[in-house]
């Protein structure tokens, strides 16, 4: 069977996603706007893995179904980790902000000493 | 083909092209929709002013004939004039406000409503009613109703952060707070649903409901008579009165309208808002609650079914029929909305929080294992014996019964400490009160109750 | 109009050119809700997307986990902290990061566009069986296959909870 849309275009979206993302955590100063681009991250990866779930196997002779489904998995198992990340992540950000009134993360320098 | 067949229903009268028959079908959910809403705003008053002992809007829509008989119509018309008002009033837009959020908010508070209901099946799937409904019948219903009824908090916190309104502002902080606890509770019931069933799809659980119920063919001898609506089964019961309760907390009415308290928020999150946008908002909640009732009535209360009971099942299928039934189901749902909004104070924040966290969610989590518990038991054998049957909605009242009994005494303990401090502190704090209440011994009963 | 423009073609190219704005959108705006906004859209595009790959599960979990629960969570916290003190949000410009940041993004970029996308942009063949994204085989495999890892991910997430909550409170 053969789609209309190549594989290359989802990994172009996936791999725009992730190049902004990584952009947004180096220039960005608010931490939540740095945390959401994680999320972007992880998201544009969280594409990639369905993407090659369906246009799979590259592996020659492995299981197309298991092959599927491993990468649909991998994308659960990262929005579980991301959901507790995000709980514990904003936690943290709530109390730096109790603790210190502000937070910019270039005035976060406690620990340099 | 599924295809033909359309085409031999449509011929005579309509498009064949199935672009034509979803565009019917959407005309045909929306259209009805949008008529019901000032409907239902003037069953509420009406109604509302019925349950405190009032006269509500009976004026508009009174015909005075020329011998100066009068014909009353109940006031009929209210809601019609009262969006007609709304039309034609000035649209005030502050100017601090966040223009483009602002103006996104109602819109994307109607949204959820209209989506849900697509999902919706208002007749059999057979013959006209096929053709016309439900406008999606997607194959993770269940999980899609969920997914958009999570969108709906956006319209609401937006509004608050757009008006530029402290208020406001408290009224989104508290909606988002109240929906993401109630989600929870609110997808644990679903879950256990599904799990009975054993499907997602809207259209799949109408079959299941109308199957004998608890799946036992002969009760004690004799043809089982009774359709197995959900609300019959056990754990259905059970996760039907947590599913109302999220529900209520889901469309932000009374007792859960924190949001837009108007004793402490003015109106919350949509004080800044006037004329059109409020309409947009105001359609969007009684839309939300009707569509909600259907969600209720098709899950749990057997759809389009007239009665529980087996032979009635031909007349339920006519196509004139069904979709009454359906309507009439809403309309109970609705009535219930209003009945507890006449019937029960707002709770306390701490109040809203316990309730979502500490009662339903540990009550849905419970309901769901012991959902596990009778599908394992009921699929060994295939069917259910009537006597597990009636055994499991002993055990099932019995746990549900102790759960309300704990939760009721919880939340008097609380009630009552606040309320003896309070009263405690307005005696002896205030001169004015301690000269009011100059009898010692009635603060002593205070701090003793 | 060449040959491979069809209607799933069309429908993959608004929802990846919306993806991709939404996301920049994250970056560029300096309103800390305005780029929550355009998170969510962005996510609510990646679930579309999701449906384009016959995932209807993921899709819907995507919406769910991440619009419905992550999303709002964001804002809370960001409203929370507008209530308190909207000049916390506020950030100063800070060109030398910025030239750096987009140097290293294009860097990257540069790399793995050529080594890792490069290969796969005229695959088209489709291996995954039709309906691999139906929540009764996700959910066997998950049950069976991934039990184990099913488990770590909820012991993770009750870690997860307790972590938040302990941070939350005021006193402990």
């Amino acid at each position: 069977m053969e789609s209309s849309v190549p594989l290359g275009g989802y990994l172009a979206v996936g791999l725009m996603m992730f190049i902004v993302g990584v952009v947004g955590v180096v220039i960005r100063r608010n931490p939540i706007v740095i945390f959401m681009c994680i999320e972007l991250m992880l998201n544009a990866v969280n594409l990639t893995l369905l993407a090659f779930a369906k246009y799979g196997p590259i592996v020659k002779g492995a299981d197309p179904t298991q092959t599927a489904m491993a990468g649909q998995m991998m994308v659960i198992f990262v929005m579980a980790v991301a959901a507790a990340e995000v709980a514990v992540g904003l936690g943290i950000i709530m109390a730096i902000y109790r603790l210190r009134h502000t937070i910019d993360v270039d005035e976060m320098s406690v620990m340099r000493g | 083909m599924r295809h033909m067949d359309r085409l031999k229903y449509f011929e005579p009268w309509l498009i064949a092209h199935p672009a034509g028959a979803a565009l019917i079908r959407v005309l045909f959910f929306v259209v009805p929709i949008l008529l019901i809403v000032p409907m239902l705003i003037w069953w509420e008053r009406r109604l509302l002013s019925w349950m405190q002992d009032r006269i509500g809007p009976n004026r508009v829509a009174t015909i005075t004939f020329k011998s100066g008989k009068k014909l009353r119509m109940f006031g009929l018309l209210q809601a019609i004039m009262d969006g007609i008002k709304l039309a034609f009033k000035e649209d005030i837009t502050p100017t601090a406000v966040d223009r483009l959020i602002y103006f996104l908010a109602p819109g994307l508070a109607l949204f959820p409503a209209f989506a849900i209901g697509a999902t919706l099946p208002w007749g059999p799937q057979e013959g006209i009613c096929r053709l016309l409904t439900p406008v999606a019948n997607v194959e993770i219903g269940v999980l899609f109703v969920m997914a958009i009824s999570s969108l709906g908090v956006y319209g609401i916190v937006l509004a608050g952060y757009a008006s530029n309104n402290k208020y406001s502002l408290m009224g989104g902080l508290r909606s988002s707070a109240q929906l993401i606890s109630y989600e929870l509770a609110m997808g644990m019931a679903l879950a256990s649903v599904v799990l009975a069933t054993g499907s997602l799809k809207m259209t799949e659980m109408l079959e299941f409901q109308a199957e004998p119920l608890w799946g036992v063919q002969k009760f004690f001898g004799i043809d089982n008579p009774i359709q197995n609506w959900l609300v019959f089964t056990p754990f259905g019961f059970i996760a039907a009165v947590i599913f109302a309760i999220c529900v209520v907390a889901e469309t932000n009415r009374t007792p859960f309208d924190l949001p837009e308290a108007e004793n402490e928020l003015i109106a919350g999150y949509h004080t800044e808002y006037s004329s059109m946008k409020f309409a947009v908002f105001f359609m969007g909640e009684y839309a939300a609650m009707f569509v909600f009732s259907g969600v209720f009535a098709t899950i749990f209360l057997g759809g389009y079914n007239i009665a529980p009971i087996r032979a009635l099942e031909p007349f339920s299928g006519l196509p004139y029929i069904a979709p009454m039934v359906f309507l009439g189901k809403c309309a109970f749902g609705i009535t219930v909305f209003i009945w507890m909004r006449a019937t029960l104070p707002r709770l306390r924040y701490d109040q809203l929080m316990s309730l979502g966290w500490r009662s339903l969610l540990p009550l849905a989590v419970a309901n769901f294992i012991g959902v596990g518990i009778w599908v394992i038991g009921t699929n060994q054998g295939g069917q259910v014996d009537p006597w597990a049957g009636l055994g499991a909605w002993f055990i099932a009242f019995a746990i549900f019964f102790g759960l309300y009994m704990a939760i009721k005494q919880t939340g008097k303990e609380r009630l009552g400490t606040a309320l003896d401090k309070r009263t405690i502190e307005l005696v002896s704090g205030n001169p004015a009160n301690a000269i009011a209440f100059a009898k010692p011994d009635k603060v002593e009963v205070a701090v003793e109750a | 109009m060449p040959e491979w423009v069809d209607g799933k073609t069309i429908l993959f190219a608004m929802l990846a050119g919306l993806a991709g704005a939404t996301a920049i959108g994250v970056v560029a705006f300096g309103n800390a809700v305005r780029s929550a906004l355009c998170l969510v859209l962005n996510f609510f595009t990646l679930a579309l997307l999701y449906f384009t790959l016959d995932a209807e599960m993921l899709g819907v979990t995507q919406v769910i986990v991440y619009t419905g629960a992550i999303m709002v969570l964001f804002l809370f916290v960001i409203m929370l902290l507008n209530l308190g003190s909207p000049a916390a949000l506020e950030e100063r410009p800070d060109y030398i990061k910025k030239a750096l940041g987009f140097m290293f993004g294009g860097a990257l970029f540069g790399v793995v566009a050529s080594q890792v996308v490069r290969p796969f942009i005229e695959t088209k063949q489709v291996f995954a069986p039709d309906n691999y994204g139906a929540p009764q085989g996700m959910g066997k495999a998950l049950f069976t296959t991934y039990v184990w890892p099913f488990e770590m991910a909820s012991i993770l997430l009750v870690i997860g909870i307790v972590g938040s909550i302990l941070l939350a409170k005021r006193r402990v």
